[in-house]
């Protein structure tokens, strides 16, 4: 149909252009942008070997037009370990935030709109885990499981789901009784459609939001993981543990801290910016 | 009677809450032929919207029949429900709440088709959407439009082509003009009386303006804390009111002339008891200006006092 393909693209060239307004957000898509390109064509800007040579010789240099974030305590370039880096971080964020958002969707759905046992049964186990700090949680799931990238991704991603659920449900709550989920009800919408036609798409703003902050934060505590060597074991060069081996030489090369450091700032806070951008940019009722 | 389309037959529904049973609907039967008009009326909180959503089987009845072409709708089971669905429709009070804002107006009216699986391919929908939309009066150009673009009036007109597409026979008009402006509303309601016309439609039309129900209905249904307290044709309610409730919500109609001013009307005193675990007896007694120890028990029934008039009361 050209009419609907119509459709889809002036859909999202309003969409695109309200988020052009905000100034902020755009700074956080462009920085945005710019770390993903580095973590895509990571191989193509500095070979991995560079990560992981060791050059006696050049042991804690500062930053240089050689090194250009310097090297580190064994050698290593240090540009070369945050460039590759990026692709642990960036992937791990997102793609726990990405799997906490469907399992949290699906959970939070459900018990919002179904309510009764399914609600309490939802609610009662999310309580559970709610009472374990999300950092004991992520520790305990690694003690168990051992210390890889992909019993990581599951820690992290546990201790994601229960705020995930909170948060849907009670958008969902509100959402459910609206008039037009009754409407929807009336002319026989199946619940399936009625949650993902209605419900989930009314309560999408503060879903996308979050996710995109959470993205920031699992950046946080995958590289807080690392830091205390339950995360991505060295040599890999995660940026938490870069943060990590870097600390014994704080005084001596900060740089070692100051890079993979800004890294983690920058991309946390892109997230939190494009999030915010998107949240006003998707809601047709903000039309100017 | 010829042609019910549906009847009611002691259509009973209760919430249960904290505090005891609320009666929502208690005990409501009555018949509507097809093509005509059956204006249900009575205050906030008389059971009239319940009585529209349980119809249409959005809650399920706690007690009662629903026939519907002579079959009973709390019986049916899930198959044909889904069959009877598309039958019958509800067009919503509140224009603003009851459409989807993520969804175009095309996409909105659609949407009940694509749900029902009634048309067989792409073209088909897009043709019955640009009929419905044209018969409720809605411009072709709207199309992509969302709802929170547009005035009351043709959300509400988006409402009603969305119960339309359907092709149902019965539609519960929930309060649908009770939201709008004066000079939208006059619109809206020759607009449902116009297709009523034409395509033989039959309403349960629900208001509490008993000035909108006058001008639709051609009977009328006076509710009163979930009972009915009288129902009978439109012109002999308004000449002829003999439950004292009716009177007294006659009374309230405003009338726009400078000597009404300074007549003094009858107003009613007290408050609505609750509907919660009512007392037996009358549920109007606790207000009423006649009400006798004989109304405080027992059960008062409907009767028919002359040809197509009912009234619950003892005392006529």
């Amino acid at each position: 149909m050209s009419n609907a393909g119509k459709k889809r693209n002036s859909q999202l060239s309003e969409i695109w252009r309200r988020y052009k307004k905000n100034k902020a957000a755009m700074v956080g898509l462009v920085i945005l942008v710019i770390i993903l390109f580095l973590a895509v064509f990571a191989d193509l800007i500095v070979p991995y070997s560079k990560c992981i040579d060791q050059i006696g010789a050049e042991r804690l240099q500062g930053p240089s037009l050689k090194h250009f974030f310097g090297t580190d305590e064994y050698g290593r370039d240090l540009f070369a370990r945050v460039i590759h880096g990026s692709r642990y971080s960036l992937f791990i964020g997102v793609a726990t935030s990405l799997m906490a958002l469907v399992i949290g969707a699906v959970l939070g759905a459900s018990a919002g709109y179904f309510g009764g046992v399914v609600d309490t049964v939802i609610c009662r186990i999310i309580d559970v885990f709610m009472c374990v700090p999300p950092i004991l949680l992520s520790l305990a799931v690694v003690a168990a499981l051992g210390t890889s990238m992909r019993n990581l991704i599951i820690a992290i991603t546990v201790s994601c789901i229960p705020g995930n659920v909170r948060l849907i449900r009670s958008l969902v709550l509100t959402v459910a009784e609206q008039d037009y989920v009754e409407a929807a009800r009336s002319y026989g919408t199946s619940h399936a459609r009625i949650i993902f036609r209605y419900v989930l798409p009314n309560a999408m703003g503060p879903i996308i939001v979050n996710t995109t902050m959470a993205i920031s934060d699992m950046i946080l505590s995958a590289a807080g993981l690392s830091f205390i060597g339950m995360g991505i074991q060295p040599p890999s060069p995660e940026w938490g543990a870069l943060l990590s081996s870097a600390q014994q030489y704080m005084f001596t090369s900060p740089y070692l801290l100051l890079f993979p450091g800004m890294f983690i700032m920058l991309s946390s806070l892109s997230f939190n910016l494009v999030g915010d951008g998107l949240t006003d940019a998707l809601d047709p009722k903000l039309k100017d | 009677m010829e042609d019910k389309m549906l009847e009611i037959r002691h259509l009973k529904k209760y919430f249960q809450t904290p505090a005891g049973k609320l009666h929502a609907v208690d005990d409501v039967s009555f018949q509507i032929e097809q093509g005509k008009t059956l204006g249900v009326v009575g205050e906030s909180g008389c059971g009239k919207s319940t009585l529209g959503r349980t119809i249409l089987c959005l809650n399920e009845p706690t007690e009662g029949k629903i026939l519907f072409h002579g079959k009973d709708l709390v019986t049916a089971g899930k198959k044909e429900r889904k069959r009877l669905r598309p039958k019958m429709q509800m067009i919503f009070q509140d224009p603003y709440s009851s459409l989807n804002g993520r969804m175009t107006v095309r996409q909105l009216i659609a949407e009940p088709l694509i749900v029902n699986k009634v048309c067989k391919n792409k073209k088909e929908l897009e043709q019955r959407v640009s009929e419905a939309m044209e018969t409720v009066g809605l411009a072709e150009r709207l199309s992509m439009a969302y709802p929170h673009e547009l005035d009351g009036g043709r959300r509400q007109r988006i409402g009603i082509a969305r119960a339309l597409v359907l092709e149902p026979e019965f539609i519960v008009c929930d309060e649908p003009v009770s939201a709008l402006d004066v000079s939208i509303q006059a619109q809206i309601l020759n607009l449902l009386m116009d297709l009523q016309e034409e395509r033989k439609l039959t309403y349960l039309f629900i208001t509490h303006d008993l000035s909108v129900v006058k001008h639709i209905s051609d009977e009328i249904m006076v509710m009163y804390l979930g009972k009915c307290v009288e129902r009978a044709p439109a012109d002999e309610i308004f000449e002829n009111p003999l439950h004292p409730y009716t009177k007294a919500l006659l009374a309230a109609i405003p009338i726009p002339s400078v000597e009404s001013c300074h007549k003094r009307r009858e107003l009613l005193q007290g408050e609505v008891t609750s509907p919660v675990n009512p007392k037996p007896g009358c549920r109007f007694a606790a207000r009423c200006p006649f009400a006798k120890e004989s109304c405080r028990s027992g059960e008062i029934l409907l009767r028919e006092v002359s040809a197509g008039h009912f009234v619950a009361c003892n005392q006529i």
